[in-house]
């Protein structure tokens, strides 16, 4: 199992950029994948769509993308969003 | 998908989803971000907006031919300058505001996608004011501008779009619609992502916004009458009306239209208006004017006059005016349709009316308020405070302005205090949901986090109670003129009234009230009433048991109140301190009550119920009241050494009851819980050899303590439900009091000691502990028991052990009362006790089926009490 820790604050393009080395490694990642947002605090929008992305790619690879450590807060974004039903999560 | 005709095309809806995606992106991003974040921001847009003030009042200008360039800056710096003013310190992320000694706290949660329409007649001031209101409460808009107005609104839509980003705001939070279509705002405003509509704009937009089944903030029109009062400031009235209407030539739907002029000050008032630039049109100009100015067909002003000059609207009508003419003013006779200009006219036109009364006056203002203007502005110029009163309640305005300008006085912050707005809620007469000036709370989520607050408690009892042999000596202590002794025939006879009578002060003219020693009748209340009112008492002695003081305390009731209406004051209620009817607070004798008690059980002394028997209806109502209370009571053994063995024992069950009931109330309090304990312990101590024994001072006079100290629990925590059993079963086969009690207190001590199957909502109690409390009375009286049900057990056994050494009948049926009589009485027994207030503190909630059962388990009566030793080991 591959996991990547995003262990960027939000408003910098390295959440974006991890997001995007996640999806490009999808192929690889076999039936799960996981993610550590514990050190994400806020996310922005750019952060959102690489997120979608990641999920829409994931779905096409049947991966499963589980985010670990989310915030409530971004958890609530991603609700909010109804990107929540894409992901799995984990603490 | 199929197209819906009202859709626009595929393509463009496709367009709009992805403007609404965007937005709502911006608004899931935003919800992260906090006040000071949010404050940054809107510092950053408001400087922006002042410094961009002229510029967007000119294109404003440009575009739209409307109203005046340097009213136009000015109204774009109020809606920055003004509003930011407004809301600069305002919380509106997280918690917005607290009442602590509420317990309440509001937290504020953004609404997310607003769709907001923009009139052409204030097309930027009100973008700058939406946009400063949407960052602060963090929710994204997406603007449609008016069509004819989208170059300069967009324009403002970009600025503060362009500093909100650059500060911080996310990406996509303002969306501005550049030539869109009707379709386009109808697709737009039943999109499932768009939280809300706010539609300030014409009555078309306001009214499909509302349509739209979305949650909406409109904007109605307005037809604002004005009131000019004879006691009116009139330089300053003609000055401020003249400021309103030519205010961007008179585009603010706020603004004056038909100003009512009474007919002492009509001629000044016009003649102020002439010499300050107005021109006074004749009936002729006026007739002219008119036919220009208002649509024959629909009724409204030409839409190509909004916001015209007064010299350009008179050329075009064919009138003749000075060049330097700001306002163009024309009589009216009357309001309506045959008078078209007393419509509303959004430029510098304005009707007036002569009126020869106030009530003329206020009834065309009611008239032009009800033509189009309801719920939006009204003005009042007066120094009549009671004329401006009558103005506020005759007049239907979400703002009534006093002494000030209606447009910028309605605008808020400038005149006046009113929140300063560019939205103006007109009511539901006004189609709208608010009468408000549209601000930041309208655009939040204002969640309500309430705390449980501890519920109001008390310990109130008389705050004299003297006690011991001979404590009726302290009567002597109480001046009086006129004391009236109420008691019963036996007590007269045995002379206690006597005893009484004789450490009352020799000058007070004493009468004794003798009335029969039954549970209170009103006949017989009313007899002792006319006897107070006879002798003008200011002293009421009350002298016997529980009835008998029952009784004098609402003879002191009607005699201090004799409106009070008995039937009302016994009205149901669930909670003492909500209660629907209040009783009397007047009391027109001033009038002292001093009960001594001749049993030792009801404890009626001490507490504030009083019980009346209604013999049409055959059932007691109980009144509860703290103002019911005896103001002096006296606890004197001597008055019950001659108590009957029965009445012994059936007023020391009814003072247990008490005890018990008060102990698992659910209003108990360690005030009343000490009461209630201690009283449970004197009688297992004391009550079998007062009943066995009466001749025992020691046993008599502390069960008579015991009676009162369980009185001052129950009064403060009331009883239950076995009081409830007891006076619906009492009052229908004719039981004494105790006697019915005691047919029920084993039972209902296992009813409440097992689990609920209904609890009853109770903020005092924080958990079910009336097992544990049982438990804990069965340890004080030293039953043993290991487990919580071993004790309860043990103290329904020592009970039933209690109640058999009193020679208590042990079921219904042992009082001859047949299983058939029994069964027919019933329905009406559960009816009545259920409506009975006495269990409403009753640890378990009744259901009508547990009555029932409760009412079968007393006729078929317990058993023999297994193995207690309590009432022996007490003893």
């Amino acid at each position: 199992m591959a996991t990547i820790a995003v262990q960027f604050k939000i408003d910098g393009e390295r959440v974006v950029r991890a997001l995007e080395e996640a999806r490009d490694k999808l192929d690889g990642a076999g039936p799960k994948m996981m993610l550590d947002l514990s050190a994400v605090k806020r996310i922005d929008a750019p952060g959102l769509r690489a997120l979608e992305e990641l999920a829409a790619r994931a779905e096409d690879k049947a991966v499963n993308v589980v985010l670990r450590g989310a915030s409530i807060e971004v958890y609530k974004v991603l609700k909010l969003m109804k990107l929540e039903t894409r992901f799995s999560f984990a603490n | 998908m199929t197209k819906n005709p009202s859709n626009p095309t595929e393509e463009r809806m496709a367009y709009l989803d992805g403007l609404i995606r965007q937005a709502k992106t911006a608004a899931a991003v935003f919800s992260q971000f906090t006040q000071q974040d949010v404050d940054g921001i809107v510092k950053a847009m408001v400087l922006a907006g002042l410094e961009q003030a002229q510029h967007l009042a000119r294109l404003a200008m440009e575009e739209t031919r409307i109203g005046v360039l340097e009213d136009k800056v000015i109204k774009n710096m109020v809606a920055t300058e003004f509003v930011y003013n407004y809301i600069k310190d305002k919380p509106t992320v997280g918690t917005i505001r607290e009442f602590p000694e509420r317990g309440l706290v509001e937290v504020a949660e953004p609404i997310g996608v607003i769709f907001s329409l923009i009139p052409i007649t204030n097309p930027t001031s009100t973008v700058l004011f939406k946009c400063l209101m949407a960052i602060k409460t963090r929710n994204a808009v997406i603007f449609s501008p008016h069509p004819n107005a989208w170059r300069c609104s967009s324009e403002a839509v970009r600025i503060m779009y362009e500093t909100a980003v650059k500060h911080g705001a996310p990406e996509g939070v303002f969306t501005c619609l550049e030539s869109h279509t009707l379709e386009d705002n109808a697709y737009l405003m039943r999109h499932k992502e768009v939280a809300m509509i706010d539609a300030t704009g014409g009555q078309g937009a306001v009214k499909a916004a509302y349509s739209s089944g979305k949650p909406a903030l409109g904007v109605g029109p307005g037809n604002t009458p004005v009131y000019l009062e004879k006691s009116a400031d009139l330089s300053m009235a003609v000055v401020d009306i003249i400021v309103s209407k030519t205010f961007d030539n008179g585009t603010i739907c706020a603004s004056e239209q038909t100003v009512v002029i009474d007919d002492e000050i009509y001629d000044s008032a016009l003649n102020k208006f002439a010499e300050l630039g107005a021109h006074i049109c004749s009936e002729k100009e006026a007739a002219i004017l008119e036919r220009a100015l208002v649509d024959r067909q629909t009724g409204c002003m030409q839409a190509i006059a909004i916001g015209q000059k007064a010299t350009d609207i008179a050329r075009v009508a064919g009138l003749t005016v000075k060049p330097a003419t700001k306002l163009l003013i024309a009589p009216i006779q009357g309001v309506g349709r045959e008078h078209p200009l007393s419509v509303e006219k959004l430029c510098p036109v304005l009707s007036v009316y002569r009126a020869r009364s106030t009530d003329e006056a206020l009834r065309v203002c009611v008239d032009v308020n009800h033509a189009g203007g309801l719920g939006h502005t009204a003005v009042i110029f007066s120094r009549n405070n009671d004329a401006i009163q009558k103005f506020s309640q005759v007049i239907n305005a979400g703002r009534i302005i006093v002494n000030a300008p209606g447009s910028i006085g309605a605008l808020g912050g400038v005149y006046n205090d009113m929140v300063p707005t560019f939205s103006f809620g007109c009511g539901t007469a006004g189609g709208n949901s608010t009468t408000d000036n549209v601000n930041i709370y309208h655009y939040l989520n204002i969640k309500r986090m309430a705390r449980r607050t501890p519920a109001p408690m008390w310990f109130r009892v008389p705050n004299q109670i003297y006690f011991n042999f001979n404590a009726v000596e302290n009567v002597r202590q109480f001046p009086t003129r006129s004391t009236v002794i109420i008691t019963n025939p036996g007590l007269e006879q045995i002379g206690h009234a006597d005893i009484v009578r004789r450490y009352l002060p020799p000058e007070a003219s004493v009468h004794v009230c003798v009335i029969p020693d039954a549970e209170p009748e009103l006949k017989a209340i009313l007899q002792g009433v006319e006897a107070l009112n006879l002798y003008k008492a200011d002293q009421i002695i009350a002298l016997g048991g529980g009835s008998m003081i029952d009784a004098a305390k609402i003879m002191k009731l009607k005699y201090e109140s004799p409106d009070a209406d008995l039937e009302e004051l016994a009205a149901p209620f669930l909670d003492i301190r909500k209660r629907a009817v209040q009783y009397p607070t007047e009391k027109i004798n001033q009038s002292r009550l001093i009960a001594i008690s001749t049993t030792s059980g009801t404890g009626s002394e001490v507490t504030p119920f009083a019980v009346l028997f209604d013999k049409k209806q055959g059932r007691k109502v109980t009144l509860a009241d703290y103002s019911l209370s005896p103001d002096v009571a006296i606890i004197d053994p001597q008055f019950v050494m001659s108590m009957p063995k029965g009445l012994t024992a059936d007023t020391g069950v009814d003072c247990l009851t008490h005890a018990l009931e008060a102990a698992v109330s659910t209003y108990a309090s360690c005030y009343s819980d000490c009461n209630a304990m201690q009283a449970i312990r004197m009688v297992f101590k004391y009550l079998p050899t007062a009943y066995q024994r009466p001749e025992e001072e020691e046993a008599r006079s502390m069960m008579h303590n015991a009676a009162c100290i369980a009185a001052m629990a129950f009064a403060n925590a009331g009883v239950g439900v076995n009081h409830a059993l007891a006076h619906a079963f009492g009052a229908r086969f004719g039981v004494a009091h105790g006697r019915a009690n005691a047919l029920m207190l084993p039972h209902v001590i296992r009813y409440n000691a097992s689990v609920p199957t209904k609890f009853r909502p109770s903020p005092n109690q924080r958990a079910y502990v009336a097992h544990k409390k049982y438990a804990t009375i069965a340890e004080l009286l030293g039953l043993g028991g290991r487990t919580i049900e071993e004790k309860v057990n043990g103290l329904a056994a020592a009970t039933e052990q209690l109640l058999d050494q009193l020679a208590m009948p042990r079921s219904i049926a042992a009082l001859d009362i047949s299983k058939e009589q029994f069964e027919q009485a019933l329905p009406d027994l559960v009816k009545i006790a259920f409506d009975d207030p006495s269990w409403l503190s009753n640890p378990r909630m009744p259901l009508m089926s547990e009555l029932e059962e409760l009412f079968w388990s007393a006729y078929r009566g317990r058993g023999m009490a297994p193995g207690s030793s309590a009432v022996q080991q007490a003893a």
